[in-house]
């Protein structure tokens, strides 16, 4: 139960200086909650609002929409079965029913020792490897009974560390935009004129103008 | 004929067609800068800084190149739809993909993420949108990885920022990813999602963000595919880019195939002329059906498409042809369903996701979905009715009122009733609840009476009360259905 460590208030202002206005922020924000803590926690939430200014209300409001972020702790790994047409044609059920009796749970739970979170899902966008999972948002292709208990065994024994990161994280990789080439954003409201290169173009017929 | 594929774009396959945007995807190193400034890249960007905005734009709006999102509707023109003298304007990419059955923006993003960034330079410059956001599916943590490189990589070498390449274009691109939500691939969702909203559709009219988009100034949202091709386009010249394809669908499409197919995948397929035939039976694509099973119905356009049947296998993949038949090209979306097939099942996959993806802003499809889905489970269960049958096109009506797209049958006599449809909602997801509902029990509706379990039933008016006489105990499964079942 935190609030956003002093790392990541770094990162927070870096995220919120990129946007016209801060509220704008606040998925990515969320995103880092998560990061920090495994799941987005209510302190974490009325942080951001301050960093955003919203009220912790409106950050709940936002947050509660989107299916990624987690209110209460799951699972080290955080299992998405998907189960959409493609998937459920070529057996999405089945490699279902598998993944509940391998791991002990119903969709939905985790297991007692808090490694595995198991959770139906909606298409992943890759339809013509089905059926496919996601471990923390990590595709596998073709998966069958096997390779799944494959993937459990790897990730029980930490085999999958360098490839898949405990969930809250999803890119390990963020954008940085170096201070000599930033543009920077400017209040919508204080623009009232044409960019720069727009205004000294020859203005020919027709375009955007 | 050739058909190639690589270990390191599973689900992709070349053949001996024009490539625009995946012909990087041959290298393992595709996504990196080394690679792409090795095979032409940013060539494009500079063929347009040295043209006006305005010729740039033109060359756009010549070479007719379709939204490749969904809506199909050309780039240049709604790059011409924002008010006259109103700044600023703002660039949204559209890389939420998440349309069942669809996967090309992931690819494009994860294998060419500078051919994407490319093209969104040449869109900012040409229609003067000062600041442009790259917003990216939240399960996609591979192509955020790749696209926060290739921005990171592109913008120390001098093509994002302040002055790029020495001229007085200038701006910023962000990278912002979504956290799961269908409906944010909705473009007026996608822009309060970048607000910092819960994604719900805005109210239309303006029924574009070109008027009222992103902190309410003009937006153009455009998808992934869309801007990758610009690069290329402004290579070779709006002339070289409509000698590919046919006149109203020129330049190529990326299409997804799967289900029960031999050899599921992504192609870069000629647009308007490869027929459903081509892609599914052709050894250059699909193969034919999984171990020669005979094809009984396929969605031609993700899961908001009308399905067809074998009836409109000789249909070529272009937009306009393909709603006269009945249905819509959509995302470019193909899943195939054989003769093994549970149809009101398969249906039930669909229906579920739609129900399950309402934002619930609109009441039809925020309750319909969700019946639609339960009435559906009921048939599917073997607990259905005949009634369940007529309330499933009722429940529909309120979402959609009057005639409803379908593909014409031969075996059914149905004539073909044209794409689109009239909505009661917002935007397309409502609708899309009903599609599947609707095209499976319009083509197949013996499939759903089959599980119809006929058995006596009785109600509970006709329970013997104590002391007054035992009325008659309807008979027939019909007149249960006229009681009402309870499960």
């Amino acid at each position: 139960m935190a609030r956003l460590n002093e790392d990541n208030v770094r990162i927070a202002l870096e995220t919120i200086a990129r946007y016209p206005k801060a509220r704008s922020a606040m998925i990515p924000l969320l995103h880092l909650a998560q990061q920090q803590d495994g799941y987005v926690t209510n302190e974490a939430m009325a942080h951001i609002g301050e960093l955003v200014g919203a009220t912790s209300a409106e950050v709940f409001g936002t947050a509660t929409f989107y299916e990624m972020f987690k209110f209460k702790p799951v699972g080290k790994y955080l299992i998405n079965i998907c189960a959409t047409m493609s998937c459920a044609l070529m057996g999405a059920e089945q490699l279902m029913h598998h993944a509940e009796r391998r791991l002990g749970i119903k969709a939905g739970a985790t297991t007692p020792d808090g490694l595995f979170t198991l959770e139906h899902a909606e298409c992943q966008a890759a339809c013509t490897e089905a059926p496919t999972l996601q471990a923390n948002y990590r595709y596998r292709f073709h998966v069958t009974p096997a390779t799944f208990d494959a993937l459990v065994d790897d990730l029980a024994n930490g085999r999958l560390d360098a490839e898949i990161p405990p969930h809250g994280t999803v890119a390990r990789i963020r954008q940085r935009i170096p201070a000599d080439r930033v543009v920077g954003p400017r209040s919508p409201d204080d623009v009232t004129t044409a960019p720069e290169w727009m205004a000294v173009a020859p203005t020919a017929s027709g375009g955007g103008q | 004929m050739t058909v190639t594929t690589y270990s390191h774009t599973p689900g992709f396959y070349t053949g001996d067609r024009p490539q625009i945007v995946t012909s990087r995807f041959q290298y393992e190193d595709s996504y990196t800068l080394d690679r792409f400034l090795a095979t032409d890249g940013y060539k494009g960007l500079r063929a347009a800084l040295a043209l006006s905005p305005t010729e740039v734009h033109d060359e756009v709006t010549k070479a007719t190149v379709l939204g490749r999102g969904g809506a199909g509707f050309p780039a240049g023109v709604k790059w011409g739809l924002t008010p006259q003298a109103v700044w600023p304007r703002y660039l949204v990419v559209n890389g939420d993909e998440s349309e069942p059955g669809t996967y090309k923006d992931r690819l494009l993003m994860e294998r060419d993420p500078h051919q994407l960034i490319e093209g969104c330079l040449i869109a900012c410059y040409a229609a003067g949108l000062s600041q442009c956001f790259l917003y990216i599916r939240g399960e996609m943590a591979l192509a955020q990885e790749r696209v926060a490189i290739a921005l990171n990589e592109a913008y120390a070498a001098g093509y994002i920022g302040t002055c790029i390449l020495g001229s007085k274009f200038s701006v910023d691109i962000v990278l912002h990813w979504g956290a799961g939500a269908y409906v944010v691939g909705e473009e007026t969702a996608l822009i309060e999602s970048l607000e910092g909203n819960r994604g719900l559709p805005r109210l239309k009219p303006p029924f574009f963000p070109a008027a009222i988009g992103l902190y309410g100034k003009p937006t153009i949202v455009n998808n992934v595919e869309t801007l990758a091709n610009l690069a290329w386009l402004l290579r070779h010249g709006a002339d070289e880019y409509t000698k590919i394809g046919t006149a109203t669908s020129p330049g190529t499409r990326m299409v997804a195939v799967s289900g029960h197919v031999k050899r599921p995948g992504v192609f870069e397929i000629v647009n308007g002329t490869t027929t459903f035939r081509d892609l599914i039976y052709n050894e250059e694509f699909c193969g034919g059906i999984r171990d020669d099973h005979e094809l009984k119905a396929f969605v031609p356009g993700g899961g908001s498409a009308p399905w067809f049947t074998p009836d409109q296998l000789d249909l070529p993949f272009e937009g306009r042809l393909v709603g006269a038949a009945g249905s819509m090209l959509g995302s470019g979306a193909i899943m195939v369903m054989d003769d093994t097939t549970d149809i009101p099942a398969a249906a039930l996959t669909l229906v579920r996701f739609y129900a399950n993806e309402s934002c619930g802003k609109c009441t039809p499809c925020r309750e319909g979905g969700t019946w639609l889905m339960r009435i559906l489970q009921r048939v599917v269960a073997g607990f259905g009715t005949h009634r369940d049958l007529d309330q499933l096109f009722e429940v529909g009506q309120t979402i959609c009122p009057g005639a409803f797209p379908h593909a014409a049958s031969e075996r059914l006599g149905l004539e073909a009733v044209p794409f689109p449809y009239k909505m009661t909602t917002i935007c397309f997801v409502g609708p899309s609840a009903y599609v599947p509902v609707h095209s499976a029990l319009t083509l197949f509706r013996d499939e759903f009476e089959a599980k119809i379990v006929k058995r006596t039933f009785i109600p509970v008016t006709a329970i013997p009360v104590s002391g007054s006489a035992v009325t008659a105990l309807p008979a027939t499964a019909d007149s249960v259905d006229a009681v009402g079942v309870g499960q």
